[in-house]
């Protein structure tokens, strides 16, 4: 397990630049594999447009207490990256405002934002129909001052949604560090305790899934029975949804695959699961991601690839709902990522 | 001619069996698909099921194929040696059930 993220290690992927030139060289320039423009081309379907904003997902910062081998955002304790209080303001200045019927706090740990109380406060006074919070769940129970999590969470009406990358011990801390799977449980406990995930509760509880290694993930349906057989069999834990999610072959997940030699084969099969169904539903053309200094970006994943909106609007400041309707969404080889299968978005699958 | 037997490469080409017998190679893979679904046995079962088989006949296709299929379904490393023992065990049992025979001809044969 890797304790310091890309950053801290000034690994070359750090850089997305570097990340964008593997993308668009090797197998996507010798012609192998069709780049994703003219992939989607072939369906007439470049250039990719949004259509009407429904998530405004806001990262409110880098830092996170897990550093998850995965992880596209290259998180970890060694980040400094956190929105700050003004950046703030100007986004509930905007959630006030907007059409989206989804806000959904993401990170990092979100929770680790010193203002995050503060800002899930205001901006659950918006009204906003659905307010997610993305919570990787071993925050929870790693400091006392998070244990009042579940019980904030509720009081707010929040959606919880977090990842699990297994029901089992092994695979989950391979992925996402030792320890981190029985600090997850004892989390899940303490939600379910708190009226999150159970059957009949209105207090929303997903869990998010992404493949363990260099494969797609099942399908969501079958993995969302297993999961809910497993977890609550071995800790009478309940869940509502599962959501399975694609990895991307960004930051640490692409220096995964490019160490383990998976880089091409993984390519290969992303391109091969190609979907056109799914390019009409993938979650840049109904979201707007606002990053931990308030740039604006079609999703989480070009954020980190540092790909801004191809917009004139393109800081929370100038934000503009109409204006950035009216753009090209950008793109590049990663964006095979969440139209393989059945698709795959923040929320899931997309078909 | 390539100069080993097998090739991965050739396992996404599977379904080029039926340019030469389109009846035959479509009503193969119909059957196939079929087979697979989710039915009185889950498809995960299945897959674990194929798992097994594929070792019992040492196809290197298959293993690479169902492998692939068992992670993807969130079966664990524990639950996939678990099947090719059973797989083990047959194939060890299927020997040495033999042996009642070798012990009824020895018992016939020898004073």
């Amino acid at each position: 397990m890797k304790l310091k993220s890309l950053h801290k290690r000034h690994n070359e992927l750090a850089y997305a630049k570097r990340q964008l030139e593997i993308l668009s060289n090797g197998i996507f320039q010798n012609g192998d594999l069709l780049k994703f423009k003219d992939k989607i081309a072939e369906t007439k379907q470049f250039p990719l447009r949004p259509k009407k904003l429904e998530v405004l997902q806001i990262n409110v910062g880098y830092m996170c207490n897990q550093v998850c081998a995965h992880c596209h955002v290259d998180a970890g304790p060694d980040r400094q990256e956190i929105m700050t209080r003004e950046t703030m303001l100007q986004c509930l200045e905007i959630i006030k405002k907007t059409e989206a019927h989804t806000l959904d706090l993401t990170g990092g740990a979100p929770e680790m934002n010193p203002n995050f109380k503060w800002f899930v406060d205001e901006a659950s006074k918006a009204g906003i129909k659905d307010f997610i919070v993305r919570s990787n769940l071993t925050i929870i129970t790693s400091n006392k001052k998070y244990h009042d999590l579940p019980q904030f969470f509720k009081d707010h009406n929040i959606h919880v949604v977090s990842s699990m990358p297994h029901w089992t011990r092994g695979k989950t801390d391979k992925q996402r560090g030792e320890g981190v799977f029985n600090k997850s449980i004892e989390a899940l406990k303490m939600l379910n305790e708190a009226g999150y995930g159970m059957p009949e509760s209105g207090l929303r509880l997903d869990l998010v899934y992404n493949p363990t290694g260099a494969f797609l993930p099942g399908d969501q349906m079958s993995m969302e029975k297993d999961f809910k057989k497993a977890l609550l069999q071995d800790f009478d834990i309940h869940f509502h949804n599962l959501f399975a999610i694609t990895n991307l072959p960004i930051s640490r997940f692409l220096d995964y695959l490019i160490a383990s030699e998976n880089y091409e084969n993984y390519m290969y099969s992303l391109v091969e699961a190609y979907n056109p169904t799914a390019v009409a539903n993938v979650m840049c053309t109904n979201t707007i991601s606002v990053s931990w200094d308030g740039f604006l970006y079609d999703c989480d994943f070009n954020q980190m690839l540092e790909l801004k909106v191809n917009s004139k609007v393109k800081h929370i400041s100038d934000y503009n709902e109409e204006a950035l309707l009216n753009r090209d969404i950008v793109i590049s080889q990663h964006c095979y990522g969440c139209t393989a299968g059945a698709g795959s978005s923040c929320q899931g699958t997309v078909t | 001619m390539q100069k080993t037997y097998y090739d991965p490469a050739d396992l996404k080409k599977f379904g080029n069996i039926s340019e030469w017998n389109e009846e035959l190679g479509t009503k193969f893979f119909d059957y196939y698909s079929k087979v697979f679904e989710e039915g009185s046995l889950s498809a995960r079962e299945k897959s674990l099921i194929a798992l097994a088989v594929a070792h019992t006949i040492q196809c290197p296709y298959c293993i690479d194929a169902y492998t692939g299929d068992g992670l993807q379904r969130g079966i664990t490393k524990e639950e996939m040696m678990e099947a090719l023992h059973v797989a083990g065990a047959i194939r060890g049992g299927a020997s040495l059930v033999h042996g009642v025979q070798m012990m009824n001809k020895v018992n016939k044969l020898d004073m």
